[in-house]
């Protein structure tokens, strides 16, 4: 068997998978109203192909293929399509379609493809896109286009994820325990798709029933899938950390899998890919994790995407708290839900809703002491004290130069940190600031562009009203001349026609433009000082991002006066 | 209701950093007990009078500097400053002395430079040796083993040296590393049958005192609060030394690698003293390069040097430059370059 290879650092938080692995895989009720977000991955949201009031039935689709779609998971009738919100970190609202369920579970007839193997696999891949399949274990990037963008014969080596490192989640572990033969069957799809040279199914030791489930899959239905079992430490699910135990081999800095042939799909979507194809199913359930000391009934269910999070964890025998938190994922890596009425989505791998007194909330942070500890733990090799002393210092430069960037925020150091530190809070701050940053040069860049292209044009057009002015004045004194004399009154127009001429290309506008922009900018400060006034100083990033906020606003004030004179400069305006 | 929202990571590890520094605390104990065994009870005099000191410095200085009090207080961090300074004096230093010392470290090696995470050089080395170049004299002067004189100091004799040291008279004796230093005819052998005080190894008392710092430190190792690397590099690298220019015990050898890992500060250095993270090198590697470099001055000054121990000096020198070893042992990040990684 394959000697899996160790990575950098890592961590062995408790695991506190028993409280839900224990116990056998559920249905979680269908609710009386499924919503549905029109967008549930990274890029632009698809467009409703049905309309309230429609009667639609299970695994209709419901927006075209220009993004990944959705589809409907029972049937019943779409009600509404409006902004909802949405599990997200920032507790936004988008579009989402509403379907009250009938109750009745009415399917569109599916068409299953089990000769899959005999058809062109470019409409394998449609058809996953057209199913919706997502990946299920991280961002949920769609499958397809992962599939897709990889050259032909560039994917040396398929690597399935079962890994599941962050501690409370087993979504994936019943899924291998229950489905281990589609797992195997999809992953065979997947197979067929890239053509690897190998394939392997990577799980942490922690998991004894999925690995002998896979095991006895795997010995019925023969295929060249190894499965690789190596030891628990926290996060070995992490695609570039997995990729290294696995093969031994690094992502390079900023590139993808592929470009050294790998391509890593995790067990869910694998499962999901075999539904697609085998059975024509496309994305509609999931198996979710609900657990932590806050519901009395912890487990794994499968639910239809689009039920809201009360539902689910009503189920589970959710108790509300006063400062309850309501995890999406697990506690290194999860988000907090704002409201219960979020729907599930593809990426809802578990809903953790811990007592206070199992996951505490965080101490106030002390000094850093340098212990050196965060650095032992980082899987990336990173020095997170430095990076947390540049953070601090807002040097943008040194955390450039310090691989900011390749911290891939699993919260190793922070969970060792003896000070408390909130390091990784900090880490997503700068690389927001850093981003913003970017941008904004971008943008101001293009703006200076304009600016000077109009200019250009003003200038041209001054040159060539001087130029007819010219004409016309050497024109008229040809005729005065021709006249015998001089004549004032004409010439005293034309001087006044020629003023009101170089009035009018002159940037009256332009300065309008400005002092609009001005006006704009010093309301936005307002606000900006109005919050950092606000702000009671508790959470250092959270003062130093507003404080930010503060400094660029009335930096972008000074550069909007400066323009607005340089309009109102006459020399620069009219040659 | 409302959903409390807070941004990853949920969960935390157990360890704290005023647990780390109480756990430190908790560690000197045994060598705190060998001490008092072997030279009465002035070292504990010593700590906690040191400790009475240093809590009112650090409130000063943290008032100063306009920092919240209560809360940097609880971390420790101030008791271990002084615990280890304290330790590192002679028993029975006057009370003067003490003073000096933890209020100079606290004061300027700690606070002036920023207080804890931001001091450059360990404060209680610096407060040592502060006080090794002011009062040579009461910094040089070590009680003899109790083994090896009549009548033991007590508690109350302690507490009179401290705080009337004129009418405290002491019997002070050599150090196994002076008479070893001042060596000049004998061989090894015959010295160390003309010396009670030599002991077997390292010196009556000294060897135990440094094997139950040694405990101490393995207790702090198993509950990993820092990592192998420094100490273990120095220890090697001061055997190794010693090994070196042990010369087979002659007249002008430099005593064996025994006798320098048992005497004097060596096992309470190199668990307490070069381990404090803040002035010490970063990354694993760093550590290694920074033990080794302690290890190599301590013996130097040992042998060539002219004062009663050399741990001091060598962990100031080897602060300066951990800077510099940082900078070059930097680890690889993740996805840079195929060289090997730091393990
Ligand atoms: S773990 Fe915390 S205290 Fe230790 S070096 Fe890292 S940031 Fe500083
Ligand atoms: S969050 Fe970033 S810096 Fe911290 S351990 Fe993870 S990768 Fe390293």
């Amino acid at each position: 068997m394959r000697r899996p290879h160790d990575f950098h650092g890592g961590i062995y938080p408790p695991e506190r998978k028993s409280l839900s692995n224990t116990r056998p895989l559920r249905r979680a009720t269908i609710p009386d109203q499924l919503v549905i977000p029109l967008s549930q991955h990274i890029g632009a949201p698809a467009k409703a192909i049905v309309a309230p009031g429609e009667d639609v039935l299970g695994g209709q689709r419901l927006t075209d293929l220009a993004g990944l779609p959705v589809h409907a998971p029972t049937s019943g009738t779409i009600v509404a399509i409006e902004d909802r919100v949405i599990p997200h970190a920032s507790g936004m609202s988008a579009p989402c379609i509403v379907i009250d369920c009938d109750g009745q579970d009415r399917w569109l007839d599916l068409e299953p493809w089990p000769d899959y193997r005999e058809r062109d696999p470019a409409a394998v891949v449609a058809r996953l896109h057209e199913a919706g399949i997502a990946g299920l274990g991280g961002a949920g990037f769609p499958t397809f286009r992962k599939l897709s963008s990889a050259r032909p014969g560039q994917i040396r080596t398929l690597i399935i994820n079962g890994t599941e490192c962050e501690p409370y989640i087993t979504a994936d572990d019943i899924l291998m325990r229950e489905r281990a033969r589609e797992l195997v069957l999809g992953i065979e799809i997947l197979a067929w798709l890239c053509e690897p040279k190998e394939i392997l199914l990577g799980v942490e030791d922690n998991k004894p029933d999925a690995v002998r489930a896979l095991e006895s899959a795997l010995t019925e239905i023969q295929t060249p899938i190894e499965l690789v079992v190596f030891p628990t430490k926290y996060p070995s699910g992490g695609e570039k950390q997995l990729i290294e135990i696995l093969t031994g081999q690094q992502v390079p800095t900023g590139g993808l899998p592929a470009d050294i042939g790998i391509l890593c799909q995790n067990v869910g979507t694998a499962v999901a890919v075999h539904d697609s194809v085998l059975l024509g199913r496309p994305l509609v359930s999931r198996i979710t994790t609900v657990t932590g000391e806050a519901v009395t009934e912890p487990g794994n269910f499968e639910v239809l995407l689009g039920t809201p999070m009360k539902q689910l964890l009503a189920d589970a025998g959710y108790r509300e708290a006063p400062r309850q938190r309501l995890i999406m994922g697990g506690p290194m890596m999860g988000v907090t839900i704002s409201s219960t009425e979020c729907p599930v989505i593809k990426t809802t791998n578990c809903l953790l809703v811990p007592s206070a007194k199992e996951l505490p909330a965080n101490a106030s942070p002390q000094a850093c002491i340098r212990c050196g500890l965060c650095a032992e733990a980082c899987p990336a090799t990173l020095l997170p004290q430095q990076l947390y002393w540049y953070a601090r210092a807002q040097d943008q430069d040194q955390l450039e130069a310090h691989q900011l960037f390749d911290c891939i925020e699993c919260g190793a150091c922070s969970y060792v940190c003896p000070s408390h530190i909130p390091l990784v809070q900090y880490y997503r701050a700068s690389k927001a600031a850093i981003i913003e940053q970017r941008a904004d040069t971008a943008k101001s860049d293009r703006a200076r562009e304009r600016f000077e292209a109009r200019q250009e044009r003003l200038e041209q057009a001054a040159a060539e009203k001087e130029a007819k002015r010219a004409a016309r004045k050497r024109a008229a004194a040809a005729k005065a001349l021709d006249a015998g004399g001089d004549d004032p009154i004409k010439a005293a127009i034309e001087r006044a026609q020629a003023r009101k001429a170089a009035q009018e290309t002159s940037p009256a506008s332009a300065g309008d433009a400005a002092r609009e922009k001005i006006q704009r900018i010093e309301a936005r400060l307002e606000k900006a000082r109005a919050k950092l006034a606000a702000d009671d100083g508790s959470d250092a990033t959270i003062t130093a991002a507003l404080t930010k906020a503060v400094e660029t606003t009335e930096k972008k004030l000074t550069t909007a006066r400066a323009e607005l004179d340089a309009a109102n400069d006459p020399k620069e305006q009219t040659p | 209701m409302s959903l409390l929202v807070v941004t990853s990571p949920h969960a935390h590890g157990p360890l704290s950093t005023s647990q780390v520094m109480r756990t430190v605390l908790l560690a000197t104990i045994p060598g705190l007990i060998a001490l008092t065994w072997y030279f009465g009870p002035g070292t504990l005099v010593n700590v906690i009078f040191g400790g009475l000191v240093a809590l009112p410095c650090e409130a000063l200085a943290l008032r100063l500097r306009k920092q919240p009090i209560a809360p940097f207080l609880k971390d420790y961090s101030v008791l271990v400053t002084s615990t280890l300074l304290c330790i590192a004096l002679p028993p029975y230093a006057p009370w003067w002395l003490i003073l000096v010392g933890v209020a100079f470290s606290v004061l300027i090696a700690k606070h002036l430079y920023g207080g804890l995470g931001y001091n450059p050089f360990n404060p209680a080395m610096v407060g040592y040796v502060v006080l090794l170049i002011s009062f040579p004299l009461q910094m040089s002067s070590w009680s003899a083993p109790v083994p090896l004189i009549e009548g033991t100091p007590g508690v109350m004799d302690a507490l009179r040296a401290c705080f009337v040291p004129a009418s405290y008279d002491g019997v002070t004796m050599a150090t196994p590393l002076d008479v070893l230093r001042q060596n000049t005819g004998q061989t090894l052998e015959d010295l160390y049958a003309a010396t009670p005080q030599l002991g077997h190894f390292g010196g009556v008392g000294w060897e135990v005192v440094n094997l139950a710092f040694l405990a101490g430190g393995a207790w702090l190792l198993y509950r990993r609060i820092f990592t192998w690397h420094a100490p273990a590099a120095m220890l090697v690298s001061l055997a190794l030394c010693a090994a070196l220019f042990y010369d087979e015990g002659s007249s002008s050898s430099g005593g064996s690698p025994l006798f320098h890992l048992l005497s004097g500060a060596t096992m309470f250095g190199a668990f307490f003293i070069i381990t404090d993270p803040v002035s010490s090198a970063v990354s694993n590697r760093g550590r290694l390069i920074f033990g080794a470099l302690i290890g190599v001055l301590i013996y130097t000054i040992r042998v060539r040097g002219n004062y009663p121990d050399a741990v001091a000096f060598a962990v100031l020198i080897a602060n300066f430059s951990a800077p510099f070893i940082d900078h070059y042992t930097q680890p690889r990040v993740y996805g840079h370059g195929k060289d090997q990684r730091d393990e």
